[in-house]
């Protein structure tokens, strides 16, 4: 399978990542030869077989809905970016 | 002291002939020495170490000493330990002091254990050779023109050059199996769910699953004795009563039922290592097994099928790196989405943005049925194979990679290439079974060679003794590189 530039222009979009003309088209080449080797799976009939989700068909652990997790805003926030009075500071989004 | 194992390092602190502060001592004046030319440890911290094991040593005098109390163990920089910097091997945490402690690492303090110091890693575990690393690749101590494997290669380069005694790995695709072989020591990824990822950060959740990396299958069993157990901070943690894992090591192998898989040794694998592991399979004929030939069809599919299942999970995981809440941000941007694009992008290496790139496609509308669910119907398909296979055998043998030791560069400008050298590794973390590697012999170059052991569900332990009677007739896992 071959992308085109404007496929792998999307991806990148989609999966936020700056990238220039020059890093597109390595892109598009290392990601065609990776889909070759994905596309052996379209040989495959799987007709009837259920997806596979997890290594062991579990149902979903539940907890009692009670408070465990402590506040612990100041350790976590001494690591971010930038925080001014207990927020989370980012570029403006609302003008 | 340096070739002691586990055991017999606790008996010798436990008798006071060495206190748990020399022995940390003497590990990081060997990091001090080797690092430097091996890169297997990303961040040592002397004075944490060795507070801890002054505290052990106070355990040790108190009489209160637990298996582990007082060994140091060198951690994978993937496994968050409060007040240490934890990297992931990647530019985009190069400042991430981590506020809390995965439960493995909560695991080994309860333990009484030492954290030696975070070993390097490819980024984000993705990779296998160490090569994607941000802080350089790690070399292997057999020879440093050789890579060690990945993504676990400083925990395998560490053990290999006896810079510890015992580290932690994890596997995804067979990042604790194939390191262990390309460094001639022993591994074992368990069951998934036996071991909790909290705190460990997130490649393909379905997939990853830590492990103990040592020079001994005995080992191994110590350190699976504290790292397994139910943790209701990881939604897939199993419920299960607590193993004692060295509790078959002594059985005989008498009557084991030995499977060989044919893909396994058809076309792809080097010739030096097929006979190496052939060799070692007689070993295990002398020693009373029996060995069947057994079929794994689907195990061909399971290279295209991991390249769609984990990328498209670690895609959903690293959208977490955003630049906001912790780790990297672009210093330069004009509003929200650059800031985010450009964070990304200048804080990710190459490898795990194709990786995201491959998973945002397969992801993506319109491709989904094609890719995402086929793949996850085919990933059935491998683990039926194995549930069919262990009704003729009870585990089965085979090569862990195709080749020995690779050098540094050689795959580098090729992904499909490095992909492959985890061929046989990968169905096992697609059917969610417990595989290791132990050293089997030594292949071209005098690389070592591994062999891998791959059980049904929760038989780690049955595992651990079929890897320990094959090392107490043999002595490839107690081979050192030279020079060291």
């Amino acid at each position: 399978m071959s992308l085109t530039t404007q496929d792998v222009q999307k991806i990148a979009r989609l999966a936020r990542l700056a990238m220039n003309d020059t890093e597109i088209e390595a892109a598009r080449a290392q990601l065609s030869g990776i889909f070759e080797l994905i596309e052996q799976m379209q040989a495959v009939d799987t007709t009837g077989i259920e997806p596979m989700s997890h290594a062991q068909d579990l149902s979903q652990q539940l907890r009692e809905d009670v408070v465990t997790a402590s506040n612990d805003r100041e350790a976590f926030q001494a690591i971010a970016p930038q925080v001014e009075g207990g927020l989370y500071l980012v570029p403006q989004v609302i003008e | 002291m340096l070739n002691h194992s586990l055991q017999q390092q606790g008996d010798a602190l436990r008798a006071k002939k060495i206190s748990s502060v020399e022995l940390t001592q003497l590990y990081l004046d060997r990091i001090a020495t080797h690092n430097p030319v091996l890169n297997a440890f990303v961040t040592v911290e002397s004075a944490k170490s060795l507070a801890q094991a002054k505290a052990a040593d106070a355990q040790l005098a108190a009489g209160s000493a637990q298996a582990l109390t007082g060994i140091p163990i060198a951690q994978k920089d993937i496994f968050c330990a409060q007040g240490w910097r934890t990297t992931c091997g990647s530019k985009m945490l190069d400042n991430f002091i981590s506020p809390y402690d995965a439960h493995v690492i909560t695991q080994f303090n309860n333990a009484g254990a030492v954290n030696l110091g975070k070993t390097n890693m490819d980024e984000f575990a993705m990779g296998s050779s160490n090569e994607t690393s941000y802080f350089g690749p790690v070399r292997n101590p057999w020879d440093i023109k050789a890579v060690p494997g990945g993504s676990s290669g400083g925990a395998a380069a560490a053990v290999a050059a006896r810079l510890c005694a015992a580290a932690t790995g994890t596997d995804t695709g067979g990042s604790i199996r194939q390191p262990a072989a390309l460094c001639g020591v022993t591994g074992i990824k368990p069951t998934y769910g036996t071991v909790s990822r909290y705190g460990m950060i997130a490649f393909a959740s379905s997939l990853d699953q830590a492990g103990p990396m040592a020079r001994s299958a005995e080992d191994c069993a110590l350190m699976l004795n504290v790292m397994t157990g139910h943790d209701p901070r990881d939604s897939t943690s199993l419920v299960r009563d607590k193993e004692d894992y060295t509790r078959e090591l002594n059985k005989p192998l008498a009557g084991l039922r030995i499977g060989l898989p044919r893909e396994f040794f058809a076309e792809g694998l080097s010739q030096d290592v097929g006979q190496c592991v052939q060799a070692a399979v007689a070993e295990y004929q002398k020693l009373g097994a029996t060995v069947v030939e057994i079929s794994l069809p689907n195990a061909k599919l399971a290279v295209p099928v991991y390249y769609v299942l984990a990328p498209a999970e670690a895609s959903s995981n690293l959208s977490r790196f955003d630049g906001v809440r912790y780790g990297y941000r672009a210093p330069d941007y004009t509003d929200l989405t650059d800031m985010y694009e450009k964070t990304r992008a200048q804080g990710f290496g190459e490898e795990v943005k194709r990786r995201i790139m491959i998973g945002t496609y397969v992801l993506s509308h319109g491709y989904y049925d094609a890719y995402y669910l086929q793949a996850q119907k085919i990933r059935r398909l491998i683990a039926q194979d194995f549930t069919e296979a262990f009704k003729k055998c009870d585990v089965i043998m085979g090569p862990t990679s195709p080749s020995t030791a690779f050098n540094l560069g050689e795959k580098g400008d090729d992904p499909v290439q490095m992909y492959l050298s985890d061929i046989y590794t990968i169905a096992v973390n697609l059917a969610g079974l417990p595989g290791m590697s132990i050293p089997c012999g030594t292949g071209a170059n005098a690389m070592p060679v591994g062999l891998q052991i791959i059980g049904d569900y929760f038989k780690e332990a049955q595992m651990l003794n079929v890897a320990h009677q094959y090392q107490l007739a043999t002595d490839w896992h107690s081979r050192a590189p030279q020079g060291l």
